[in-house]
């Protein structure tokens, strides 16, 4: 969802969060084991009593919740440090954990990056808070990426189920069809780039999150993950699928060489040049405040199937409240954290233009009817909260998805500059992971 | 950049005479400077007139356009609006003047937070900077100007240390800082500021030609003690060297980036490059405000101050560079 530049500052941030951070967890290994079951009498008594809870996120809906929290509990003091970048946040965290000083009472984390730091136990595990019972509470793509087995390390904070979405005006103009499949998809590209040599079909300039994003929706698993054993590789049918699809994409030219999230892209959004973007359901609010021109002009669509019929849908981007093991105040965290997650916060947040990753709010009849007044008036939740039924739960990121994710530019990237098909460039991805991996200590298959 | 470059042919050069046979004043130090008669014919251009190269014009203005192109582009963007820059070409101005407007967006968004770090950016400067070329000329001075034991292994270290990237430093110097409790406060990003190897060399280069040992040793024969031999003899004599360390110093802090970055989390406390770049991840951000205007007009106003400082400092420094390159 956000994307991820100052691979500088991951590589720093990865260093001292594995090279210092081990020895800052050798410190703390027994403390999960006597955890002790934290009842709801107690986090009520600990509310009564009060404090201050540090959160370190961007998330701007949070401010509301803040606020709505604090007058309920008013002994309560919610420090929203509001960080507004995923690189410098991280930076900051590792380091923070490493230095042992000044660790935050909740951190956003991303779904990819949970694992991280789970892993190195420096997220407190949440099961004795009795998170376990939220289970039900999300779709299980979220809930997926904060749990392992019995343990859940977050509180999913939002979802980013996939759509299509496309500039209506632009394939009107050129009376193209919307594309229901992949392979429509790339006859879609064909035809609008040459109605008009100015149109891509969408950019990509090689991007690790919507990869994976595409991998997940075509069946592929590279990932598998059980303890400190690991594997990667990026040889099944599912990946075939999405390399050869998109590698006709390339081979043609038909996709704009932008990177998302630039002024470029905003442009090409917002003037018609880049015709379309599979992304996460949270997509709506960054076309309102980013593209506001072409404000009417674009609408949601299901994301198009690998074969005919077919649903299955994939998560892109999304995070989760999670509770640092250096943080203190755990109670009161743990109480803001479900209040924002799971309890009053979550249709607060859902007003102000949040996706949720609750089923409730996603099944409701207000959520699944609100109109878009951007996209013409189009029920585009409808679109959402499907894909997030049908979004595999069996998709798991790395370890170290963060340092694999830095390196995806050096290895998959070269297919999008050179004639490296992007096969091989995921094969040398895969490489340079288990290469990674293995260092760090993993057993790598 | 250093003084120095063309006098150390001239043995030790603080004490040597000046070599006989020229007049004083000769710009040809360099060259000109032997006084053996040349045998191939002198070239073309004479020092009052430089002789005129078609291709070296033309790279001249080609390496003038790369820079001032990016320039051009940043004062044409801050006249427009969000929407404008997303409609117009970069290199000319579009439909909307919004320049005044832009500025006065840039001041008032988030509670004018803008000027804060405008102030902090300045704090950083005169303190670190400031502060940095004091210890460079305190260290300079000494290192030329006096006899100690293990002057060079200094001398290797400083060397060294002009090497080391700043960024190599910063995560070692943050955990450093975390255990003395100096994070995310002004300290975290001032301390580490003071240290310039660069501008200490530069100093210590500097020292060396511009203050003769007669000089020093005449004020110390009148009963000077050492701090007024060099607050009164020494420190003006170094005037254009310090200003050069000081230009050096207050830009490498001013741009400081990477340092702030790893020692700050409170936004209060961000310098200006922090900020903006606070402002430009908000395009990256679910819901996000997307605000590229203000970051393009708030770069502009960043790099205002510095371009006035080189201008109005430019001549101190240009008469630093030249200092002993001739000898009189």
């Amino acid at each position: 969802m956000r994307r991820t530049h100052g691979r500088l500052l991951r590589g720093i941030a990865l260093l001292s969060v594995l090279a210092l951070g081990a020895t800052a967890c050798g410190g703390s290994d027994g403390d999960s084991s006597d955890q002790k079951p934290v009842s709801a009498e107690d986090i009520q008594a600990a509310l009564k009593k009060g404090g201050t809870v540090t959160v370190w996120a961007w998330e701007p809906t949070l401010e509301k919740v803040a606020a709505d929290f604090q007058a309920k509990y008013p002994k309560v003091e919610i420090d929203l440090v509001g960080e507004r970048s995923g690189d410098k946040h991280y930076t900051a965290l590792s380091n923070a954990i490493s230095a042992e000083k000044g660790v935050p009472d909740i951190a956003q984390v991303e779904y990819f990056a949970v694992g991280q730091y789970s892993l190195t136990k420096g997220l407190t595990e949440l099961s004795p808070f009795g998170a376990g019972k939220l289970a039900d509470k999300y779709t299980p793509g979220p809930w997926n990426a904060v749990s392992d087995g019995d343990k859940v390390y977050g509180l999913p904070m939002d979802s980013g189920p996939m759509a299509l979405f496309y500039n209506k005006k632009v394939f009107d103009k050129h009376k193209i069809a919307v594309p229901t499949t992949w392979d429509e998809y790339v006859d879609a590209a064909r035809e609008l780039h040459k109605a008009d040599p100015k149109v891509f079909i969408a950019n990509d300039a090689g991007d690790a999150g919507f990869a994976t994003s595409m991998l997940w929706q075509a069946g592929s698993r590279p990932y598998t993950v059980d303890g400190t054993k690991v594997k990667v590789d990026f040889s099944d049918a599912g990946a075939k699928k999405y390399t050869d699809t998109w590698q006709q994409l390339l081979d043609e030219k038909l996709l704009a060489p932008v990177n998302g999230w630039t002024d470029d892209w905003y442009k090409g959004l917002g003037d018609g040049t880049i015709a379309t973007l599979a992304s996460g359901a949270w997509m709506p609010a960054n076309f309102v405040t980013g593209v506001p021109k072409a404000a009417g002009d674009w609408r949601a669509a299901p994301m198009p199937a690998w074969t005919e019929g077919d649903k299955s849908s994939a998560e892109n981007g999304g995070s989760s409240l999670a509770l640092p093991a250096l943080g203190k105040n755990k109670e009161l965290a743990y109480a803001f954290a479900e209040y924002a997650n799971a309890g009053d916060g979550v249709p607060t947040r859902v007003e102000q233009g949040a996706f949720p990753a609750t089923t409730a709010e996603l099944r409701s009849e207000k959520f699944r009817d609100t109109e878009f007044e951007y996209f013409g008036g189009q029920k585009a939740n409808e679109i959402f909260a499907d894909s997030a039924a049908n979004v595999a739960d069996d998709w798991a990121y790395l370890p170290f998805q963060q340092y694999a994710n830095s390196i995806f530019n050096d290895t998959v990237g070269k297919a999008y500059v050179s004639d490296t098909g992007l096969a091989a460039g995921l094969k040398s991805w895969q490489d340079a992971s288990v290469k990674y991996g293995k260092e760090q200590g993993f057993t790598v298959e | 950049m250093t003084s120095t470059g063309s006098t150390s042919s001239a043995g030790s050069p603080a004490t040597a005479a000046s070599p006989s046979g020229h007049p004083s004043g000769s710009v040809h130090a360099a060259d000109a400077g032997k006084d053996a008669p040349r045998l191939r014919t002198p070239r073309r251009h004479t020092p009052g007139r430089p002789g005129r190269s078609v291709p070296l014009t033309v790279l001249t203005g080609l390496v003038l356009l790369y820079t001032l192109v990016p320039l051009a582009w940043l004062v044409i963007s801050a006249t427009k609006t969000q929407e404008g820059l997303a409609d117009s070409s970069g290199l000319w101005f579009g439909d909307d003047f919004a320049l005044w407007d832009n500025i006065g967006q840039t001041f008032t968004y988030d509670d004018g937070i803008f000027l804060r770090w405008l102030l902090n950016t300045l704090l950083y400067v005169v303190l670190g900077a400031g502060g940095a070329t004091f210890l460079a000329i305190l260290g300079g001075y000494a290192l030329a100007k006096f006899d100690f034991p293990g002057k060079r292994a200094v001398f290797a270290v400083v060397i060294g240390a002009v090497a080391v990237p700043g960024t190599a430093l910063a995560v070692p110097t943050f955990l450093m800082f975390s255990k003395m409790g100096l994070t995310d406060s002004p300290w975290a990003v001032i301390i580490p500021s003071l240290v310039s190897p660069f501008g200490l060399y530069l100093m210590w280069v500097f020292a060396t030609e511009a203050i003769p040992v007669e000089l020093l040793e005449a004020a110390r024969i009148d009963g000077a003690g050492e701090a007024r031999t060099f607050f009164r003899v020494a420190l003006p004599l170094l005037a254009p060297g310090i200003v050069t360390v000081l230009l050096f110093t207050t830009v490498a802090t001013w741009n400081n980036y990477f340092l702030p970055l790893i020692m700050l989390k409170d936004p209060d406390w961000y310098p200006l490059t922090l900020g903006l770049s606070s402002w430009n991840s908000q395009a990256e951000t679910i819901g996000g405000d997307v605000i590229f205007n203000l970051v393009i007009t708030g770069s502009l106003l960043t790099i205002v101050p510095l371009i006035g400082a080189f201008l109005l400092l430019q001549k101190y420094w240009q008469s630093g560079l030249a200092a002993g390159s001739v000898k009189e």
